[in-house]
């Protein structure tokens, strides 16, 4: 584990190739009812950079990815897609900026009356009617064999584990080759194991694919093993951002703590 | 020890008895929420609405899913209005004999199965046992994928869900009732036939030519097509009530529930208002 995160550390630098962030998301505030979700967070992320979202449960992360991917709309700030700001858009203008975008739920979301094979192919059906079934299963059966699934293409998302749900699910959000990828809690729910087979199967696909990618996640060794840099959130505000080192060194009291607790 | 005691050791004075009451909303306030609810049903159910026809209207279209639905809701519930129509024809057939026998006009009974059945009981039974069965499944299927964010999974792949999900099903249920409905009338006419040719011997070709004498299109057609708007209200009911589910579990019961009551109210009443509207329109 650690070297895959040197290795991380090492090829991903994006403050030393320059290049604009591909999601920035400027003082955005959030509310459902009476509860403030954010209060004005502001984060961004660029080619090839894994940014992880750390914070306590009910700390607004998941509404964070929601936001981003256009699933709930801010109350107020922007939500910017190489500079264009999406937050409001219409569900059909959505659309274009949603397909250089992959999306890995907490609990997959997989289509259960569809088979393994039809759920990753779901978005090709739509998006590449110019593919030939026979394309369209080739294409499938790579994508699969990248997360590490061959056979068995068949089986009903019930019939398979959280870790198989995950890699299904993970398969499906790279199907229409994105750009962004967001992933909330990847790891929820698995064993330290398969954990950590996702948190390398992540890290590999990021290596490979040079996205732009956020991690939500409360599991700081997952964490540290993905992304190049951490923001950790606190009723709705980012407390602290930067590389781990950074939080390490940090002298606030709720940093320190949840060093301490992960 | 009392309150006062136990005062007199710590020095202070004890607290004041508070009767503790608990406020009884007022009818008002009660009027109110029931008045807002309302309101906030029938304006989501507006938005919704709009949504749907946009989407609809505007391609891609989802024809794959289009037939799919077409099988789910026309083939699937077959055998069941089917069912329900021959069990009206028997029970509109032993009820009129009766009644006309003592009028003495017995020699109206095929007329009166046909009218009743076509006109009457077909598209109503027709409309309340598909807004039972398609109702429930399309609010339980759609209150099952959104609280398992599977319509937000659909939503994230840039796929329109109002599209994929509630256009198709609408128009499915649109197209499909009216032809159900010629399915019940007819098991109903067969039954009724049946039921009276064991009293009094009547063959069938007797009792066609009796029944449809003297009958024009304008009989006959509107009140089958009018079940297409009884569709309407069945897909958009069940869809909206689907798509807006919270809550899990509970969540899912409720909207398979709530879909199946207010679409059969809402048949119901758009029966009333129909068959005025066929009786000043096509009379």
């Amino acid at each position: 584990m650690a070297i895959a995160y040197d290795i991380a550390m090492k090829e991903a630098r994006p403050e030393e190739d320059g290049s604009a962030p591909i999601v920035a998301v400027k003082n955005l505030h959030k509310s459902f009812g009476i509860n403030k979700v954010l209060d004005g967070v502001s984060l961004s992320v660029s080619r090839g950079e894994t940014l992880a979202v750390l914070g306590r449960s009910g700390t607004g992360k998941s509404v964070l990815l929601r936001l981003i991917i256009g699933l709930e709309i801010p109350d107020s700030g922007s939500v910017c897609i190489h500079g264009q700001n999406i937050a409001g858009l219409a569900l059909d203008r959505m659309g274009e900026i949603r397909k250089k975008m992959g999306f890995l739920f907490q609990h997959s979301a997989l289509y259960d009356s569809l088979t393994i094979a039809e759920n990753v192919a779901f978005p090709l059906e739509h998006h590449r009617r110019d593919m030939s079934r026979s394309e369209r299963g080739d294409r499938v059966k790579q994508l699969l064999a990248e997360v590490g699934i061959e056979g068995d293409l068949g089986k009903m998302p019930s019939d398979i584990s959280g870790g198989m749900q995950k890699r299904v699910g993970l398969a499906r959000a790279l199907a229409l080759e994105p750009e962004i990828l967001l992933l909330d809690e990847p790891t929820a729910g698995l064993d330290p194991i398969s954990s950590g087979e996702i948190d390398d199967l992540i890290l590999k696909l990021q290596r490979e694919r040079q996205m732009a990618s956020i991690v939500v996640t409360h599991d700081l060794h997952s964490a540290k093993t993905v992304s190049n840099r951490l923001a950790l959130l606190d009723q709705g505000k980012v407390v602290i951002e930067g590389k781990f080192e950074n939080l390490q060194q940090s002298d606030i009291g709720l940093v320190k703590e949840f060093l301490k607790q992960s | 020890m009392s309150d006062r005691e136990c005062a007199g050791v710590a020095g202070v004075n004890p607290p004041l008895l508070v009767q503790r009451t608990v406020p009884i909303p007022s009818v008002v306030d009660s009027v109110g929420r029931l008045a807002n609810g309302f309101f906030e049903w029938f304006g989501s159910l507006g938005i919704f609405s709009w949504k749907v026809l946009r989407a609809a209207v505007t391609p891609p279209y989802e024809w794959r899913e289009l037939i799919r639905q077409l099988d789910e809701v026309g083939s699937k519930s077959l055998p069941l209005v089917a069912l329900a129509g021959a069990a009206i024809g028997i029970v509109v057939s032993l009820e009129a004999r009766y009644s006309l026998s003592r009028f003495g006009a017995k020699s109206m009974f095929p007329a009166t199965l046909v009218y009743s059945v076509i006109q009457i009981m077909g598209p109503i039974i027709t409309g309340l046992i598909v807004s039972g069965r398609v109702g429930a499944g399309i609010g339980a299927e759609l209150a099952s994928m959104k609280v398992t964010e599977q319509i937000d999974a659909i939503e994230a792949s840039a796929i329109n869900p109002y599209r994929l999900l509630a256009a198709t099903r609408i128009l499915a249920c649109i197209l499909m009732l009216p032809l159900l409905t010629v399915a019940t009338d007819g098991c109903g006419l067969l039954t009724g036939w049946f039921a009276q040719s064991l009293v009094e011997p009547l063959s069938f070709h007797q009792f066609i030519e009796s029944g449809f004498r003297g009958a024009t299109f304008n009989a006959f057609l509107p009140p089958t097509f009018k079940t297409a708007v009884y569709g309407l209200i069945i897909g958009l009911i069940a869809c909206f009530q689907g798509m807006r589910t919270r809550g899990g579990a509970e969540g899912v019961g409720r909207a398979a529930t709530n879909s199946v009551v207010l679409a059969s109210l809402f048949v119901i009443l758009a029966d009333v208002v129909l068959v005025k509207f066929i009786l000043v329109v096509f009379t």
